[in-house]
C-alpha cells in the first residue's frame, strides 16, 4: 500500500482535519505537561472505576461526537440548500451520511445514554457502584476505540460510504473494495461487544444492588428504564455481533454468507442488521422516557402518573420491538402475509408509548409545574415525540409504505422521534443531573436560549422534509434539479444552522458555568424526590456514607415533608474498589487489533490479540481485594 | 462490593460473598446472550445448508466416525466437569483439580478432532469455507464452538492453576464453578450441533 492511498488526500477539507488533529493533539499534549497533570489524568480519570467519572467521560465523549455528527449533518444541508449545488462530491456526500448516521446513533446516542445510566442509576438505588465497576470501566473503553477507530477512517484510509445500515451486496467487498467499510465493521464491533457488557452490567446492578426495602415497585422510573433497556441490549446486541462478523469474513477471508455468487443471501444481512436495529432504537429512547418521568415528576410536585402502567408500556415496547424488524423492508417483497404481521405489531408498539404520554400529561394536571431548562426540554419532547411518532404510524402501514420508503418523509420521521426523544431527553437529564455531578447548577438563562434555537431550528430543519418526502424527494440522492423542492430545502438547511447555533449555546452554557457559577453545593437543588437528592452534591467518590432503609417510593419527597432524614444511624467503614489501568490498556490493544484487522495486516492484529488475553489473564490472577473507606475520612469528606 | 463471608452462612462455599452470587447471577446473563448468538448462527446454517453451490452436500461431506468421537470426547468431558464440582461441594481441592484437568484434556482431545475433521475437508475435499454458502455456514458455527472450547481450555488453565495455588477459597470456588457453567454451556450447544448439522446432514 502506497502513502498516499493510507491517507485521504486531495479534499482541502480534509487537509484542514489533518492540520486540526494535529494541532489539537499538540495542543492537549502542551497543556497537560506545561500544567504537570499527566498523573492526575492517569490516576483520577484513565483508570478510574467510579461510575460518576465514567459517565462524565461518556457524555463527553457523545457531545464529541454530537459536534462531528452535526457537522457532517451541516455539510449535507449545505450541499441541498439548492438545486445543482456543487459543494460536495457525489462521493464525498455518501461518506458524510454514512458516518452522520452511524456517529449519531452508535457513538453519540449510545454513550450519552451510558453516560446518563452510570451517573444517576446507581445513585438512584442508593449503591456505592455497579456491580463490576472493573468491566464497566472496560465497556467504556470498548466503546471509545470502536469510536476513534471509525472516525480515524475520515483522514486514513477512506469513510465508510454504503449508508449507516452498510447494506449488501452494496458493502461487499465486490462493490466497496476500500477499507472504509472495515472501518465500519471493527468500529462497530468493538463498541459493540462493550455495549454487552454494560447491559448486563446494570442488570445484576438493579436486581442485586438496591437499597433495602427498595422493592422493585418503588424503584425510580428511570431506573426502571435502564432494567429494561439492559434486557433489550443483552438481547439485541449478539445479533450486531454475528452479523458484523459474518459481514467480515465475507470481505476478509472470502465467505459467501451475504455475497450473491456462492449462494449467499444478501438480504440476510438485512435482516440480522434490523433485528438488532430495531430494538435498537428502543434502547436508546427508553432511557429518555425514564428521564422524562423524572423530571416531569419533580418539576410538577408531583408524583408520576400510573407507576406500574408505565412499567407495564415499557416492557410491553421491549417484547414488541423484537417483532417489527421488517417493516424497514417491506418492499423487500416478502408477501403480505408477512407484510401485514409486521404491520399490526408495528402499530401495536403505538399504544403502550400512548399510554406513557397520557401519564407524563396526567402528572403535569394540577402540578405546580416550574419551567426550569430541564422541563422545557421535557415539554418540548411531548409534542415533537408525538409528531415524529404519528408518522411512524403511517409509516407502519404497508401499502403506504411503499409511497414513503426511501423518502424525506422517512427521514424526518426518524430525527422527530431520535432528536426529539433521545437528545432531548440526554439533554434534559444533563441539565437535570449536572448539580449532582459538579455541585452549581448550570446557568438558566442561556440555557434557555439554547433551548430555544435548538427548538425552533429542529422544528425548521426536519417539518419541511414531511413535505419534501410528500413530494417525491428520495434519501440519500447528493443533488436535485427539480425546483419545486429548493424553497423547502432552503428553509430545512437555515433551521439545521440554527440547531448548530443552537448547539453552540448549550456547549458555552456548560463552559460559562464552569468558570463562573456559583459553587452552591446545594444537595437538594430541585427540590428532587429520589435517592440521589439525599446525598451531597458534588457526590462523593463513595456515594452513600450510610445505605438508607427505603419505606416508600420517592423517599426523599416524603422524608422532606414529615421532616426526617432519609440517610441516617451510626458511620461505619465500608469497602471500596481499587482502581486499574488494566481497561485503558485493554481498550489500546483493541484499538491496535481492530486497526491491524481493517487494514488485514495481521503481523499487527496477532500480538495485539496476545497482548488482550495477557490482560485477562491477568484479570484472572489478580486478588486485589480493594480498600476501605474509615469513618474518619467520610467524616472529613461530608464536614461532620 | 461485600467481598466478605457472611455469618452464619451455610450454603455452598462459591455463592458464600454478595461478590460471588452477583457473578455468577450475571454470568447466567451472559449465557443468555450467548443463546443469542449461537441462535443466529444456527439461523444462518439452517437458511444456506441447502445452498451449496456445486460443492459438495452435507450427505457427502460429513465424516461419520470423527463425529461420534468428538460427542463422545465432549459429553464425557461435560460428565468430568460436573465430578469435579461435585468433588468442590465435598471440599476437596485435589479432586477438584484432578477432575478439571481431566476434563481440559477431553477437551483438548476435542479439539484436536475438530481441527482434523476441518483439515480433512479442506485438503482432501477440497471444501473451504470459501466453496458455497453451506460450507461457510458450516465453519463458522462449527468454528465459533470451537473457538470457544478454545478459550474455555485457556481459561480453565488459569483456574486449575489458581486452584492449585490456593486451595478452595470463596473466589476459587466461585471461579471454578462459572467455567464450570461455561463448559456445560459449551456442551448443549454441541448438542444442537450434533442434531441441526451432523444428524440432519446425514440423514436428510
Amino acid at each position: 500500500m502506497r502513502w498516499d492511498e493510507f491517507f485521504v488526500t486531495g479534499d482541502p477539507m480534509i487537509y484542514a482535519a489533518d492540520a486540526s488533529i494535529v494541532l489539537a493533539t499538540i495542543a492537549i499534549v502542551a497543556v497537560l505537561t506545561y500544567f504537570k497533570k499527566w498523573k492526575w489524568l492517569w490516576t483520577e480519570w484513565l483508570t478510574t472505576v467510579d461510575h460518576k467519572k465514567i459517565g462524565i467521560m461518556y457524555i463527553l465523549a457523545a457531545l464529541l461526537m454530537m459536534f462531528r455528527g452535526g457537522v457532517d449533518g451541516l455539510l449535507m444541508r449545505i450541499q441541498l440548500a439548492a438545486p445543482e449545488m456543487k459543494f460536495l462530491e457525489s462521493e464525498h456526500y455518501n461518506q458524510i451520511f454514512t458516518t452522520h448516521g452511524t456517529i449519531m446513533i452508535l457513538f453519540m446516542a449510545m454513550p450519552f445514554i451510558f453516560g446518563m445510566i452510570n451517573v444517576a442509576m446507581p445513585l438512584q438505588i442508593g449503591a456505592r457502584d455497579v456491580a463490576y465497576p472493573w468491566l464497566n470501566a472496560l465497556s467504556f473503553w470498548l466503546f471509545f476505540a470502536g469510536a476513534m477507530l471509525f472516525n480515524l477512517s475520515f483522514v486514513i484510509g477512506g469513510s465508510p460510504d454504503a449508508g449507516w445500515t452498510s447494506y449488501t451486496p452494496l458493502a461487499s467487498l465486490e462493490h466497496s473494495p476500500g477499507v472504509g467499510q472495515n472501518y465500519y465493521l471493527w468500529g462497530l464491533q468493538l463498541s459493540g461487544i462493550g455495549s454487552l457488557a454494560s447491559g448486563i452490567n446494570f442488570i445484576v446492578t438493579i436486581l442485586r444492588m438496591r437499597a433495602p426495602g427498595m422493592t422493585l415497585s418503588k424503584m425510580p422510573m428511570f431506573t426502571w428504564s435502564v432494567l429494561i433497556t439492559s434486557v433489550i441490549i443483552v438481547y439485541a446486541f449478539p445479533i450486531l455481533t454475528v452479523a458484523l462478523a459474518l459481514l467480515t469474513f465475507d470481505r476478509m477471508f472470502g465467505t459467501h454468507f451475504f455475497t450473491v455468487d456462492g449462494g449467499g443471501m444478501p438480504m440476510m444481512w438485512v435482516n440480522l442488521f434490523w433485528m438488532w436495529g430495531h430494538p435498537e432504537v428502543y434502547i436508546v429512547i427508553l432511557p429518555a422516557f425514564g428521564i422524562f418521568s423524572e423530571i416531569v415528576s419533580t418539576f410538577s410536585r408531583k408524583r408520576l402518573f400510573g407507576h406500574n402502567a408505565m412499567v407495564i408500556s415499557m416492557i410491553a415496547i421491549a417484547g414488541l420491538s423484537f417483532i417489527v424488524w421488517a417493516h424497514h423492508f417491506y418492499t423487500m417483497g416478502a408477501g403480505p402475509g408477512v407484510n401485514s404481521f409486521f404491520s399490526v405489531s408495528t402499530m401495536l408498539i403505538a399504544i403502550p408509548t400512548g399510554v406513557k404520554i397520557f401519564n407524563w400529561l396526567a402528572t403535569m394536571y394540577k402540578g405546580r409545574i416550574s419551567f426550569t431548562v430541564p422541563m422545557l426540554w421535557t415539554l418540548a419532547f411531548i409534542p415533537n415525540f408525538v409528531v415524529g411518532g404519528v408518522t411512524g404510524v403511517m409509516l407502519a402501514a404497508a401499502p403506504a409504505d411503499y409511497q414513503y420508503h426511501n423518502s424525506y418523509f422517512l427521514i424526518s420521521h426518524f430525527h422527530y422521534v431520535l432528536i426529539g426523544g433521545v437528545v432531548f431527553g440526554m439533554i434534559a437529564g444533563l441539565y437535570y443531573w449536572w448539580p449532582k455531578l459538579f455541585g452549581f447548577k448550570l446557568n438558566e438563562r442561556q440555557g434557555k436560549h439554547g433551548f430555544w434555537w435548538f427548538m425552533i431550528g429542529f422544528n425548521l430543519t426536519f417539518f419541511p422534509q414531511y413535505i419534501l418526502g410528500l413530494m417525491g424527494m428520495p434519501r440519500r440522492i447528493y443533488m436535485y434539479t427539480n425546483t419545486d423542492w429548493s424553497a423547502l430545502n432552503m428553509a430545512s438547511t437555515i433551521g439545521t444552522f440554527m440547531q448548530g447555533v443552537g448547539f453552540l449555546i448549550i456547549c458555552y452554557n456548560i463552559y460559562w458555568s464552569i468558570r463562573y457559577a456559583p459553587r452552591t453545593n446545594e444537595a437538594d437543588p430541585w427540590n428532587g424526590r429520589t435517592l440521589e437528592w439525599a446525598i451531597p452534591s458534588p457526590a462523593p467518590y463513595y456515594n452513600f456514607s450510610r445505605i438508607p432503609e427505603i419505606k416508600e417510593m420517592d423517599p426523599v419527597w416524603y422524608a422532606k415533608k414529615r421532616g426526617e432524614k432519609v440517610i441516617d444511624g451510626p458511620l461505619e467503614k465500608f469497602h471500596m474498589p481499587s482502581n486499574s489501568g488494566v481497561p485503558v490498556i485493554m481498550g489500546g490493544l483493541f484499538f491496535v487489533f481492530g486497526f491491524g484487522f481493517v487494514f488485514g495486516w495481521f503481523w499487527m492484529a496477532i500480538p495485539a490479540f496476545i497482548g488482550i488475553l495477557i490482560c485477562m489473564a491477568t484479570r484472572s490472577f489478580d486478588y486485589d481485594d480493594g480498600y476501605y473507606v474509615s469513618v474518619d475520612e467520610v467524616k472529613k469528606i461530608e464536614g461532620v | 462490593m461485600a467481598a466478605h463471608v457472611d455469618p452464619g452462612y451455610k450454603g455452598p462455599l462459591e455463592y458464600s460473598t454478595e461478590e460471588s452470587r452477583m457473578n455468577i447471577l450475571g454470568f447466567w446473563i451472559f449465557l443468555g446472550a450467548e443463546f443469542v448468538l449461537f441462535s443466529c448462527l444456527f439461523a444462518m446454517y439452517i437458511i444456506l445448508q441447502g445452498s451449496t453451490a456445486g460443492g459438495p452436500t452435507p450427505k457427502e461431506l460429513f465424516e461419520f466416525k470423527s463425529m461420534l468421537i468428538q460427542t463422545l470426547l465432549l459429553l464425557t468431558s461435560s460428565f468430568t466437569c460436573g465430578l469435579a464440582i461435585h468433588e468442590m461441594r465435598r471440599g476437596k481441592s485435589k479432586g477438584l483439580a484432578i477432575w478439571l484437568i481431566i476434563t481440559l484434556l477431553l477437551g483438548l482431545g476435542f479439539l484436536y478432532m475438530e481441527i482434523e475433521e476441518f483439515l480433512l475437508y479442506v485438503n482432501h475435499e477440497g471444501a473451504t469455507w470459501g466453496t458455497s454458502a453451506f460450507l461457510s455456514s458450516f465453519f463458522v458455527l462449527v468454528g465459533t464452538h470451537g473457538a470457544h472450547v478454545t478459550l474455555g481450555s485457556l481459561w480453565m488453565i488459569g483456574i486449575i492453576i489458581q486452584v492449585l495455588q490456593r486451595g478452595l477459597t470463596p473466589r476459587t470456588t466461585r471461579k471454578a464453578f462459572i467455567i464450570g457453567l461455561y463448559w456445560h454451556f459449551l456442551d448443549v450447544m454441541w448438542v444442537f450441533i450434533f442434531t441441526v448439522v451432523y444428524l440432519t446432514g446425514m440423514v436428510v
